[in-house]
């Protein structure tokens, strides 16, 4: 079973939902990222996503916009990308890590030296944002090979009929963006997200997580009333961005920032009893 | 090939789907793009799951227009009588002469209405949004020709336009800029990245991914997501198809070759298609060589690029070893972009293209001969097309004929040609 398989198994026995923070590599530079990263389990994460930043993120907002170009002015390339989750690993054997990204830097890489290397740094799934199941063929085989989930991308404009198509060659599980716009923007309502998921369970047996406009402990809550986990990314970027200096230079108070932010939403997360929902 | 209906002696009918097109059968090189929108390896559909169903409406949209005697019909209205088409097909005596080789035509593209080329297809896209109920447009712009052709079609069917466009476009394109607004349109200046074309189509890109329930993306080359590089293609394809009627109407015979410029390569598409199958017709793609194609600092994506994934399909692109974006460099503003349309990324690697550069300064002359010679004043991008085929007329016989194709023209240009001069208007 793989770690990400293994980690939403416990969190259903314990009938708990899930919390996947996001950390953008090498934002503002390595040692930050990396330790962040390692902050982030004992601050409640669940699971992790690590953004690996391209230059043209033409589906996020302004918020991972500019982390990505910290990102990559801070020295980020897939190799050091893959650098930091091995050392995560050092650490931390459970911890499932999903790297999320563009396809151009994996294409550049080489897909299946890419899938190898990422798995033998121990990553566990991919959600390539601009690669749709028609374009998923340049991934899938590579993935399957290494061991990596593919984690599938679901919208509200996806209709019924597209969904087989959307969760064919889908594991670990599923994203549902759950508004249609860039990352960091509006915030789903408790009714939009209330009626999308029935429609979601019905095609598919994998765990949901809720992602786009989640920024409070109120609005993860409710994400994992009805789904398995919630995503939060622009709100801890930007509360990252507020702690740097003005050279945008990491700070005493960065890490610790995040990771405050973080238990909050957390403790918010694991406080909803899902016992009885399946 | 059925014959489209039209008002002129000259067909301003759209070249049908080649799917449907008899004569382009399995070896015609007019076959393309397969069913995944894939052009060999180029092309595809590499956008987020948020708007694929929406290509997938539109593929079907598209296909349906394309199939309607009645969306022809109402094209070729526009395009005769508010487009200005056909477009005349000019024999460039002075500079034939003044090159001594190769006969030298010129397509008169920049005598469209709003003066290039991008209104042929604008006007196809914007009678396929009214089909589909879309009530708002969005485009990206670099010269701002695009954008000028796409706020003018907003203003003739009263739609609400948002033009998303380079902060350093705004700037080297004031008279575009101020020509959209009175039209009616919202210019959005961009400021990501070097503020040019990509940061543009970016932005883009992200306005309708947020308002896809009533906006329609009106992508202004042969670059995006299938079905964007075939379907401006098609509408683009009208440049051609004139033009070979033109030439074999004044010559008798097919040209030896046709050269254009490449931003996105549109306006090259666009009359290199319907000569695909007549391998004796030389085509010839001219790329923003900028500084240099070894300067670091040039638009030159097909002879400097890599193949990658940029803007929902993959073609050739300026990128680092990490897959990382290059910024572009043109004088031009309409060239200044990193990748290319991937039916261009095709036709190179197999050869039935050729994709060369011209730099900044070739271009600045070949501005001023074109004006000099024969009373045009072509765009920069236009420039680059003419900076090459001066380069290689002179080499040619005088029985051999050179067709360039002048995309737009050069009023937008004034002032950046005026600096670099060293003239102060
Ligand atoms: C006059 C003119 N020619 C050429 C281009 C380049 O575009 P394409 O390569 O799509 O024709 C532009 C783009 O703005 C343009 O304005």
């Amino acid at each position: 079973m793989s770690r990400i398989a293994r980690r939403f198994a416990t969190l259903r026995a314990q009938g708990r939902g899930a919390l996947i923070p996001y950390v953008e590599a090498c934002d503002p530079d390595y040692d930050t990222s990396l330790a962040t990263l390692r902050g982030m389990p004992a601050a409640g994460a669940d699971l992790i996503e690590v953004g690996v930043p391209f230059s043209d993120p033409s589906a996020d907002g302004p918020t991972i916009q500019k982390a990505a170009l910290r990102g990559l002015k801070g020295g980020s390339t897939m190799k050091r990308v893959l650098e930091m989750v091995r050392a995560f690993r050092e650490g931390d054997n459970e911890t499932p890590i999903i790297l999320m990204g563009y396809t151009n830097p994996i294409e550049a890489y080489g897909p299946e030296r890419f899938c190898t290397d990422a798995k033998a740094a121990g990553v566990d799934g991919l959600i390539v944002v601009d690669m749709p199941p028609e374009e998923a063929d340049l991934l899938a085989g590579p993935a399957a090979a290494s061991g990596l989930d593919i984690i599938r991308l679901v919208a509200p404009t996806t209709p019924d009929a597209r969904l087989p198509v959307v969760f064919s060659g889908a594991s670990g599980f599923v994203y549902y963006v759950s508004i249609t716009g860039v990352t960091g923007t509006r915030t789903a309502s408790t009714d939009e997200l209330a009626a999308a998921l029935p429609r979601l369970r019905r095609a598919t047996d994998l765990p949901i997580a809720i992602g786009f406009g989640i920024r409070t402990p109120a609005l993860a809550a409710s994400a994992v009333r009805v789904a398995d986990a919630a995503v939060v990314a622009s709100a801890l970027l930007n509360t990252l961005e507020g702690t740097l200096d003005a050279d945008g230079k990491a700070t005493p108070r960065t890490v610790p920032d995040v990771l405050a932010q973080l238990r909050g939403l957390a403790d918010a997360v694991h406080a909803v009893d899902k016992t009885d929902s399946k | 090939m059925a014959k489209p209906l039209s008002h002129a002696p000259i067909s301003c009918g759209v070249e049908k789907l080649s799917a449907t097109d008899t004569q382009a059968g399995a070896n015609s090189l007019r076959s393309g793009p397969d069913g995944r929108g894939r052009f060999g390896i180029f092309g595809g559909r590499f956008v987020a799951e948020t708007l694929m169903p929406l290509l997938l409406e539109l593929d079907a949209a598209y296909k349906a227009a394309q199939a309607d005697p009645e969306f022809h019909r109402e094209l070729d209205y526009y395009l005769k009588d508010y487009v200005g088409r056909p477009s005349p097909l000019w024999l460039a005596r002075r500079m034939t002469e003044q090159l001594g080789g190769a006969k030298i035509y010129m397509k008169r593209e920049e005598l469209n209405h709003t003066g290039s080329h991008k209104l042929n297809n604008v006007m196809g896209q914007i009678l396929l949004a009214r089909r589909m109920g879309r009530t708002r447009i969005v485009a990206e712009t670099g010269a701002g020709q695009h954008g000028v052709a796409t706020a003018t079609v907003c203003a003739l069917f009263g739609m609400k336009c948002a033009i998303y466009m380079g902060a350093t476009d705004v700037e080297r394109q004031k008279p575009n800029v101020f020509r959209m607004r009175l039209l009616g349109a919202e210019v959005v200046p961009v400021t990501a990245g070097a503020g040019t074309l990509k940061d543009a189509m970016n932005e883009a890109m992200r306005d309708w991914v947020t308002n896809v329930h009533d906006t329609y993306f009106l992508v202004g080359t042969v670059a995006g997501p299938h079905p964007y590089p075939q379907m401006v293609r098609d509408f683009q394809s009208i440049i051609g198809v004139e033009t070979k009627e033109q030439i074999l109407a004044a010559e008798g015979r097919l040209p030896d070759a046709i050269v254009a410029a490449i931003g996105g390569g549109s306006n090259a598409m666009g009359i290199f298609h319907p000569f695909l199958d007549d391998p004796e017709v030389k085509l010839i793609g001219v790329e923003a060589a900028g500084c240099g194609l070894d300067s670091g600092r040039t638009a030159a994506s097909i002879e400097r690029g890599k193949p990658g994934v940029l803007h929902g399909n993959r073609t050739y692109l300026l990128q680092d070893d990490d897959g990382q974006i290059t910024e572009a460099h043109s004088i031009s503003a309409g060239l200044d972009y990193p990748g290319v349309g991937p039916e261009h990324s095709w036709l190179s690697d197999i050869g039935r293209a050729e994709y060369v550069g011209a730099t900044d300064q070739e271009a600045l002359d070949a501005f001023q001969l074109c004006t000099r010679t024969e009373g045009i004043i072509p765009a920069l991008e236009s420039a680059h097309a003419i900076a090459y085929a001066a380069r290689i007329a002179p080499a040619m016989g005088r029985d051999q004929i050179i067709v360039i194709n002048i995309s737009g023209r050069g009023d937008k240009d004034i002032f950046t040609v005026a600096e670099h001069l060293g003239v102060k208007l």
